[in-house]
């Protein structure tokens, strides 16, 4: 492969709120640089897994080199690293804006700036990135240009005159954003000939060629046979192929240099050892310092998932595992419940982390699955000055031993039109908000500032607010802190046994509430028996709501006519039939949703 | 030779009733010709069947058999008279009759007169089983029945007087708007009659049914439907006065005095072989279930009639034993389960057993497992346990 020029490399990301056409600028980008032709293109290439494309949200970063003939006539290497388009994957983005010099900032051109516009855009200006303003969808009969212009100058604070106002959807003006690409957006930097130092953004296991490593080169060079080390998990390999980004496919080359973003794949088994954000070394020249800005991920939201058919608990574990190939942030361990049987502990970064996962288990998997109310991760304090972190409430010690419990905390930003602050604050309030500030974008738009406590969010706050503002509320939110709570384990008896599977840790102010809902709702669901059913919610050996499903007193069957005996085994095989998706307590036959009705108490 | 039981199907009435969802409609004059012919020809197709049983009883159904022209009746039970003892099987010709017992067929009262009785009694129809459903005008208005309280006394008496010796009335509880007390006022006018054999069901919504939007689960006049403890309450209380007029309960819903129950319906819940003519007809043949085709115009063809629903293995035939027995009062004998299965009754359903009996809806008395009353109230529970 010839040499190529770094003056000739731009290294890029888009970044955007969601919905505002991040994929589909993608795909236009690709589209007309000619890498596939139109015919070729399925609509949001970057976009691979069936879910993402169904969600319109792009969940693993993606990464396609293209080769672009500007007007100056000269050919430029452009790097489009797409991100991950959800506040779970806010660490993913991160490294993913660490790996270029600029990026694209989207901003539809009717809803002008939102929540996630703006923590993106700072996330962007934090790297040192250049930020690109693109006006997007002035196709559309309410976009007004003009006043977003005049939004990103006044809040952000950069220059947005020029910005490309484009319809990435019709493909009207994408050549002023390649043009700009190449004209605004720095060129990488790096020395070639310093000892080897790149970011690990991604990564992806192939069952032919282990893991792939996506990175960025910022010095050095790699190619096949260097003994590469990955600073922060210490492991050493050799490399047995570096490589490029085609559109869903990697092309390999001979190496890569400072500047250039590409792949690397060795002898690896696990992501986990190929951590998002280590640095990739040479192992017989290694650099001084290795990048900055490496964290582990942990999950932040816990549950449990059972397989509906207790022998399908191998098959959830293969599956687990084969997830977590591609997933290091997910996390599991074996648990038994005693309702549930034996299943697994997972650990997510947010809620649609675990939706995705769950989702994904359910299709590609065929599981049928019980999943428990999600949960976060409590740091009780015992007596004996010991701190141990709890994320199954059925681990929760004993009242007695228990100095304090503390709960995570998130800092949030929501954007809001002025009319929709009152509930929006009502909604903060009730799920026990400590209200930080509010500033007013312009005339009509408020940014209003609030410190959540994380398990108040991921059940349906996202919900709660998009139906209270009509759907114009945005949301962002990143990790505050640990802070001392009155937290109580709430129990449910059903037929007065404890179902452990059923048990959640909620604010002591809400408890009363709560419990109360979960009893209705849990009256709902239970069929009911040939005998009474009390339903208790209590708090240690204190009943604080109670509900009961009454006896069933009859359930005779029709009469037979002419004999049809057919029709009554049929009819015995659907009663039947429903018993099978239930699971037994006790004498009490669960239906399996029971188990996340608590993430519905706030439905109304 | 083994014993069965022959079920002939008239899928014709002149009106649907409210709560009915089974295979019946007015049909033309013209239709019914044909459908008759058609039975006819499937009777006759199967004379090689008929000949390998005894036949012991027969029972005409709908629908509304007494809707039809009553030579229409005639010429059907003469056909299968013809096919019943038409091959020489050892015994003189027409000697295969002599096994036939009871010769049922359903009546509404709406429909029937003197002549036409008088020509199923000729017929060899031995036992009438009559639909009144209710002694009280509006009960029977709100169903959509075609006849008054006043039009079916009149047709019973006039069917004791043309000889009818073994007459069943068929009854209903938990009808919309029906009182404990208009219930039992129908009990005692019925009892009065001392009919041989009474048939009481409680009313069940069934999809598809102009009750179901009334009364069903979505249903726009769902709390005229009295409640299940009201319903049950009726059900007791046929029970009690039944038996205080001496009628024994020997099924969930069937009541007769001493002798008089009907064989037919027992044959089902034996699990004893029957052959279903006619649309939609079940049947039950060495250990397979068929059932015939529900479209009208592919029976009149006479192609393909018959089905092919479930061959019973052990498993089912076991599962069978169980959940159609039970709804006898006399139960289940343990000794004949193992006798036909080669297990006994706790080998296979240990666990069901005792957890039922636990529950006080299954109880054991001289070699019989049977219901409760409690498991008769939710029989429908109790007998799908018994799924394996």
């Amino acid at each position: 492969m010839a040499y190529i020029d770094q003056d000739k490399i731009r290294n890029f990301c888009i970044v955007a709120h969601i919905d505002h056409g991040k994929s589909t600028l993608a795909d236009r980008i690709i589209e007309k640089t000619g890498l596939l032709t139109s015919r070729e293109m399925q609509a949001q290439v970057l976009d691979n897994m069936d879910l993402e494309r169904e969600r319109g949200i792009t969940i693993k970063a993606q990464t396609v080199r293209i080769v672009y003939k500007a007007k100056d006539g000269e050919e430029y290497i452009f790097n489009l690293i797409d991100t991950p388009g959800h506040v779970d994957f806010n660490y993913e983005v991160s490294r993913s804006l660490a790996a270029c010099e600029g990026a694209i900032l989207i901003v539809d051109a009717a809803q002008g700036i939102e929540a996630q516009t703006l923590a993106n855009c700072y996330l962007a200006i934090d790297h040192d990135l250049e930020v690109m303003p693109v006006i997007n969808k002035i196709d559309l009969p309410s976009a007004d240009p003009a006043r977003v212009i005049n939004e990103i100058e006044d809040i952000i604070g950069i220059e947005a005159e020029d910005a490309p106002q484009i319809s990435a959807k019709m493909g009207t003006n994408i050549e002023d954003v390649l043009e700009q690409i190449v004209k605004k957006i720095p060129a990488p930097s790096g020395d070639p000939n310093k000892p080897l130092k790149a970011l690990i953004f991604d990564s992806l296991y192939d069952a032919y060629k282990g893991v792939i490593i996506f990175c960025r080169i910022f010095d050095g060079t790699v190619k096949k046979g260097t003994k590469m080390r990955l600073v922060a998990s210490g492991k050493e390999e050799e490399v047995v192929e570096v490589g490029t980004f085609g559109a869903g496919q990697f092309i390999p080359c001979d190496e890569l240099s400072a500047g250039m973003v590409g792949y690397i794949t060795a002898s690896l088994k696990n992501v986990k050892d190929t951590r998002v954000g280590d640095t990739v070394t040479d192992a017989n020249n290694p650099c001084e310092e290795p990048l900055e800005g490496y964290k582990k991920v942990n999950p932040m939201v816990y549950c449990g998932m059972y397989p509906a058919d207790g022998a399908k608990y191998p098959d959830l574990r293969d599956a687990l595992e084969k997830l977590q190939l591609n997933d290091a942030s997910l996390q599991f361990e074996p648990e038994t419940s005693i309702a549930l049987g034996f299943g697994f502990r997972c650990g997510f970064l947010g809620l649609l982390h675990l939706e995705i996962i769950q989702e994904r288990l359910e299709r590609e998997y065929n599981l049928d699955l019980v999943t428990t109310a999600p949960g976060v991760i409590y740091q009780v304090y015992k007596t004996n000055g010991e701190m141990i972190e709890i994320t199954n409430p059925s681990n929760l010690p004993d009242p007695s031993e228990i100095d304090h419990m503390e709960e995570p905390f998130v800092s949030a930003e929501i954007m809001v039109t002025t009319e929709f602050v009152g509930p929006i604050m009502k909604l903060c309030q009730e799920r026990r908000g400590v209200y930080i500030g509010m500033e007013y974008i312009e005339q009509t738009r408020a940014l209003l500032k609030y410190d959540l406590p994380l398990n108040e969010i991921i059940y349906d706050f996202f919900d709660a607010l998009k139906s209270r503002s009509r759907g114009y509320a945005s949301f962002d939110y990143e990790f505050k802190g640990y802070v001392p709570s009155t937290l109580v384990k709430l129990d449910i008896l059903i037929n007065k046994e404890e179902v452990d599977a059923l048990s959640f840790i909620v604010h002591s102010e809400t408890a009363y509430e709560r419990a109360r809902k979960m009893c209705e709702k849990l009256k709902e669901e239970i069929p009911r028996h040939l005998f009474e059913i009390p339903i208790q919610a209590a708090v240690g050996s204190k009943v604080i709501a109670r509900e009961t499903v009454k006896a069933m007193r009859k359930d005779v069957l029709a009469k037979c006519y002419g004999g049809d005996i057919s029709r009554k085994r049929k009819l015995l095989e659907k009663q039947k039939e429903g018993k099978k998706r239930m699971r037994q307590i006790g004498n009490v036959e669960i239906p399996q949703k029971a188990f996340m009705s608590v993430l519905k108490l706030d439905d109304e | 030779m083994s014993k069965a039981g022959v079920y002939i199907h008239i899928p014709f009435c002149e009106r649907k009733c409210n709560y009915c969802d089974f295979l019946s409609k007015p049909g033309t004059r013209q239709l019914q010709k044909e459908y008759v012919q058609a039975l006819k020809k499937e009777i006759a197709d199967k004379k090689e069947l008929l000949s390998g049983y005894m036949i012991e009883t027969v029972f005409i159904g709908g629908g509304t058999p007494s809707f039809l022209e009553p030579s229409d009746i005639r010429e059907i039970l003469r056909v299968l008279w013809e096919n019943i003892a038409s091959v020489d099987n050892g015994f003189c010709r027409g000697g295969g009759l002599a096994d036939v017992k009871e010769i049922t067929m359903e009546a509404n009262p709406g429909t029937l007169t003197r002549e036409k009785l008088m020509i199923y009694k000729e017929a060899g129809i031995n036992r009438i089983s009559m639909g009144l459903q209710s002694a009280n005008n509006e009960e029977l208005k709100e169903l959509g029945r075609i006849h008054t309280y006043e039009q079916f006394l009149e047709n019973y008496q006039v069917a004791r007087e043309c000889g009818f010796d073994n007459i069943n009335i068929d009854l209903m509880s938990a009808l919309p708007g029906q009182t404990v007390e208009s219930y039992e006022e129908t009990l005692r006018k019925v009892v009065a009659l001392k009919p041989e054999h009474i048939s009481a069901y409680s009313l069940i919504i069934e999809e598809g049914t102009p009750f179901y939007d009334k009364y069903g689960p979505k249903g726009t006049a769902t709390n005229r439907i009295p409640s299940e403890e009201t319903d049950r309450k009726m059900y007791h209380l046929t029970g009690k006065l039944l038996k205080e007029q001496g009628y024994h309960r020997y099924e969930i819903s069937n009541y007769a005095r001493e002798g008089k129950e009907c064989e037919h319906n027992l044959f089902y819940w034996s699990g004893v072989d029957y052959i279903g003519f006619g649309l939609g007809a079940a049947s039950l043949i060495q250990n397979v279930r068929y059932k015939n085709t529900v479209d009208m115009k592919q029976y009149l063809l006479q192609e393909d009639v018959r089905k092919v629903e479930y061959v019973l293995d052990k498993t089912m035939r076991m599962e069978e034993f169980m959940f159609l027995g039970l709804r006898k009062m006399q139960g289940v004998r343990k000794d004949t389960f193992a006798e036909l299965f080669g297990q006994t009754v706790e080998e296979v359903y240990k666990e069901e057993i005792m957890q039922l009996k636990n529950l006080d809806l299954l109880e054991e008395s001289k070699g019989y497992l049977r219901l409760t009353e409690q498991g008769i109230d939710v029989s429908n529970t109790v007998l799908a346990k018994f799924l394996l």
